[in-house]
């Protein structure tokens, strides 16, 4: 339990009514977007500007009680969650919009400000903020940073990592550094890209300077069927190699088809499909985009496209876009429980990895709706299982692992935009040995020495090699030290993997 | 023993290009893997080895103080092209120039066009950041880089990121690796993001005055134009009487023949059109310049200062080898420029908020004013520690800050 006096100095920062105490209050914050796992922190607060951030990062640094940041708690890894003994920091009132610099084309906003708020700012001057993850209605923009989010139109315009220019952030100890400038080089290295993405392990964002690009004068939206699943996959194939590059291409198959159909989100996707690709071609000439739609329609129809519909209109395009975004939420219909994978590919390699997982599926009776960025081969398995029925969730579970076994057999990776967090960490050290692994740690703790900023979360520490132990070993005399045999280290590093 | 002896006998003669009688007096090192850069680094922190990390010597200056010189050049093969997947992996000792060529035969593109000379390696550019005028279409350095194998000081070879599109998995190092200037770890190892080579590349050139050219460049940044590279060059630079600015549209037929005609629309026809020929050796002249003077920078300011800037360097070092992205306020100077010339100019910046990196320089310029000079507030405490993390025994002779913090 935190003590009683921490909670009163909090409350005299951020004021009574947000710091949450009861056990119903803090239950709310035990959980993000993927359910499995639960964590009730000690205490919520709920920091109302930057300087109340910096003053309870202070307070809780020399108390040395660890703290979890959060925003809109739309996170699919478990990064979020703060345990009884961690406070956690939840920054969904730091939400203004500081600076908007149309002429270059830049932001600065505070992190609690929602995704799709910042596109709507700044939508009439022609600009827009490109990282569009599906659950932008309600994630955070300090949330994207943390994870590198990504979304539909990371495809052409990068994930967030590419449309951040600078940082002010908040250390663990309470110090603050700015981090990048409005003009994207940097003052030094690039510690703004070592930040993004580091899932909120080195610290808290309070101010966050993006890039804005300028709104598509023109757009199309395309989408096509198939009567299989393979099929379709190497028609993402033949796209990706025309050079032809579309803002977005994305899969559903069947049985993500049904749930969106059967929802308040249905889309008029064909429902006999084994599998639809959405693909969007923007820019800032109709004639040219036309004809790109046109040479994408014609590699589709040659790659087994059983039909390409073009949305007639922008009220079309909207919804068929509505029933891709809410697909996780229409696939909450089909169970109590969803597992929601996220593995990035080859795209060479998705028809035998989507025919990999249609086979894991089959094998561990369990139903397995795919909703993915195909044409940055970034998979998204969803399991819809329900939790109460006894061994399901170890079912679940083993399914999962081999899923991710078959996505790294083929060069793929764990996780393409939702994170480590909790959820992956048992993973990890199927993509990274020991000493890879032991150098991300330590430069966490570069970052936040105390390990006090959202701790567990990220790096395996039973998988790490001892950083400092090794130093000076590596002096390899073929195995020999002193003219002993040395069994320490000298052994090719290939060897050494673990 | 002599550090070439214990070196033959560790990674065997070959390794050894040359023995203390190099120019430099130096025995200059060629390990063949990443195993064996590991076990050169390893060593050298064993034995308190001080190691210039050097490529195919065609950019920075080889004169860094070291106890031996490591160059990356037999670490030149390319693993693997994927076309159909629009990715590569490349050693970093191979020449841009012969990747170039490797990629081109597979139909793919790495949308890079750094300072210096062709034969500059893949490691050298990703480990200075030093991306070129089609920055402004396809993004820094980067935006290019999937993931990084790199060795550190201490002789830890380290994965980074990964080969695929997006990865989110654990923290990047990529991108500390990326502009490190070899100061977190000598980069051995590099996964690619390629584009499909373009079915039409062509690049239009205006002349002019400065301020004419300038008001141009305003006018195709504000017509939201998708330009490759859009570039104002200093006469010297352009091989022309005046400054020229140069527009590179790089694509499909379609979308080259739409940004064309608005291009046409939006400055009233004024540009010429090079051949391809004209335009491969305007671009590669521009570039081989940097390298060809003792000192080159870059500074990255945003679009509406670039002629607030320019006229900032004018009056600090001239502005004779100079060139400018309008689209995106980065600007790169080369020339010859004192310690304190560039002290001054770095303070200058420094009140506007724009900051100057050290691209190339002679060492005892490098180790006055630093690639970087001085940090902001809270920052140098954090390079410090990632220095001391990676390279534990400072066995890099790398000179990322200035001697004496004053930038």
């Amino acid at each position: 339990m935190i003590d009683r006096a921490v909670v009163d100095a909090l409350a005299q920062i951020v004021g009574r009514p947000h710091v949450r105490t009861a056990a119903a209050e803090r239950a709310t914050y035990a959980k993000d977007g993927l359910t499995t796992h639960t964590r009730v922190p000690g205490i919520v607060v709920l920091p109302g500007s930057r300087d109340e951030v910096i003053a309870v990062i202070r307070l809780l640094a020399s108390h040395g009680i660890p703290f979890v940041p959060r925003g809109a708690g739309t996170g699919l890894s478990g990064g979020a969650l703060a345990s009884e003994g961690a406070v956690l920091v939840v920054l969904t009132r730091l939400n203004r919009i500081l600076t908007i610099d149309p002429a270059n084309r830049f932001a600065v906003v505070e992190p609690g400000v929602v995704n799709v708020r910042l596109s709507g700012a700044v939508a009439p001057h022609g600009l827009l903020y490109a990282p569009d993850p599906s659950s932008q209605t309600a994630c955070t923009i300090g949330g994207n940073v943390a994870e590198n989010a990504g979304g539909p139109h990371c495809l052409k315009y990068g994930a967030t990592v590419s449309h951040v220019l600078a940082l002010e952030v908040v250390l663990g100890d309470g110090q603050v550094v700015q981090l990048g400038s409005p003009g994207g080089e940097s003052w030094g290295p690039d510690l703004v890209g070592l930040f993004v993405g580091s899932e909120g392990n080195f610290g808290v964002a309070t101010r966050i300077a993006v890039r804005l690009l300028p709104v598509p004068r023109a757009v199309r939206t395309l989408l096509a069927d198939f009567t299989a699943i393979r099929t379709a996959g190497e028609a993402v194939s033949a796209v990706i190699a025309s050079g032809i590059v579309p803002a977005a291409l994305e899969m559903m198959d069947r049985s993500c088809i049904g749930a969106v159909e059967d929802s308040v989100y249905a889309a008029g996707y064909p429902r006999d499909a084994a599998a639809v690709l959405l693909t969007e071609l923007d820019g800032r000439d109709e004639a040219a985009v036309q004809a790109e739609a046109e040479s994408i329609e014609a590699i589709l129809m040659a790659h087994g496209a059983r039909s390409v519909r073009t949305a007639a209109d922008a009220r079309e395009r909207a919804r068929l876009w509505q029933g891709r975004k809410k697909a996780f939420g229409a696939m909450g219909r089909l169970s109590r429980d969803l597992v929601v994978q996220d593995a990035v590919v080859p795209r060479s390699s998705l028809p035998g990895v989507l025919e990999a997982i249609a086979e894991i599926a089959t094998r561990y009776s369990l139903r397995v709706s795919n909703v993915f960025h195909a044409g940055d081969g970034n998979l998204h398995p969803n399991i819809s299982f329900d939790s109460r029925v006894p061994g399901l969730t170890e079912r679940v579970e083993a399914a999962s692992g081999e899923i991710m076994a078959a996505c790294i057999a083929v060069g793929g990776t764990i996780t393409g935009e939702h994170g480590i967090g909790l959820d992956k960490l048992r993973y990890m050290p199927l993509i990274f040995d020991g000493d890879s692994l032991a150098a991300m740690h330590a430069v966490r703790r570069v970052f936040d020495p105390a390990e006090r900023v959202n701790p567990g979360k990220v790096i395996p520490m039973h998988a790490c090699r001892e950083w400092s132990g090794v130093v000076g070993v590596r002096n390899a005399e073929f195995g020999m030290r002193n003219g002993k045999p040395n069994s320490a280290l000298p052994i090719p590093h290939s060897a050494l993997e673990s | 023993m002599k550090i070439a002896e214990r070196v033959r006998a560790l990674l065997g003669h070959d390794a050894v290009l040359e023995d203390t009688g190099s120019p430099d007096g130096l025995p200059r090192i060629a390990p063949a893997s990443p195993d064996a850069v590991a076990l050169l680094l390893g060593t050298a922190r064993a034995e308190g080895w001080r190691v210039r990390v050097e490529g195919a010597g065609t950019w920075m200056q080889a004169d860094a103080p070291a106890d031996l010189a490591l160059t990356t050049r037999r670490l030149d093969r390319v693993p693997a092209i994927q076309p159909q997947d629009l990715t590569a992996t490349a050693e970093a000792g191979i020449g841009c120039d012969l990747l170039r060529q490797q990629l081109a035969d597979h139909g793919v593109w790495l949308a890079l066009d750094p300072p210096g000379l062709a034969g500059r390696t893949l490691g050298s550019v990703v480990a200075t950041a030093s991306a070129g005028p089609l920055r402004h279409g396809f993004g820094p350095v980067r935006d290019h880089v999937l993931g990084v194998t790199f060795v550190t000081g201490d002789g830890r070879l380290i994965q980074s990121g990964g080969r695929v599109m997006k990865n989110v998995a654990g923290y990047d190092l990529t991108r500390m690796q990326a502009g490190g200037f070899g100061a977190f770890g000598v980069i051995v190892l590099v996964h690619l993001r390629l584009r499909a080579l373009p079915r039409v590349d062509q690049t239009m050139v205006l002349e002019g005055s400065r301020e004419d050219l300038s008001r141009v460049g305003d006018d195709i940044s504000a017509a939201g134009l998708t330009l490759a590279s859009l570039e104002l060059l200093s006469p010297a630079l352009a091989r022309r009487d005046h400054w020229a600015l140069a527009v590179r549209l790089a694509g499909s037929a379609p979308l080259v023949a739409a940004e064309e005609a608005g291009l046409r629309a939006a400055t009233g026809g004024l540009f010429t059109a090079l051949r391809a020929e004209e335009a491969h050796a305007f671009w590669m002249r521009a570039a081989e310049a940097f390298a060809t003077r003792p000192v080159a920078f870059r500074i990255g300011g945003l679009p509406d200062s670039s002629d607030e800037l320019l006229d900032l360097v004018q009056h600090q070092v001239g502005d004779e080898w100079v060139s400018a992205s309008p689209g995106t306020g980065a600007l790169r100077w080369a020339g010859d420029a004192t310690v304190d010339r560039l002290r001054r100019l770095r303070r200058a910046l420094a009140v506007l908020e724009v900051p100057l990196t050290i691209e190339r320089a002679p060492w005892p310029v490098r180790r006055a004013v630093g690639h970087f000079g001085a940090y902001r507030e809270g920052v140098g405490p954090l390079v410090a520690g990632l220095r001391s993390t990676f390279d534990p025994g400072n066995s890099l002779a790398v000179a990322i800050e200035s001697d004496d913090r004053a930038g």
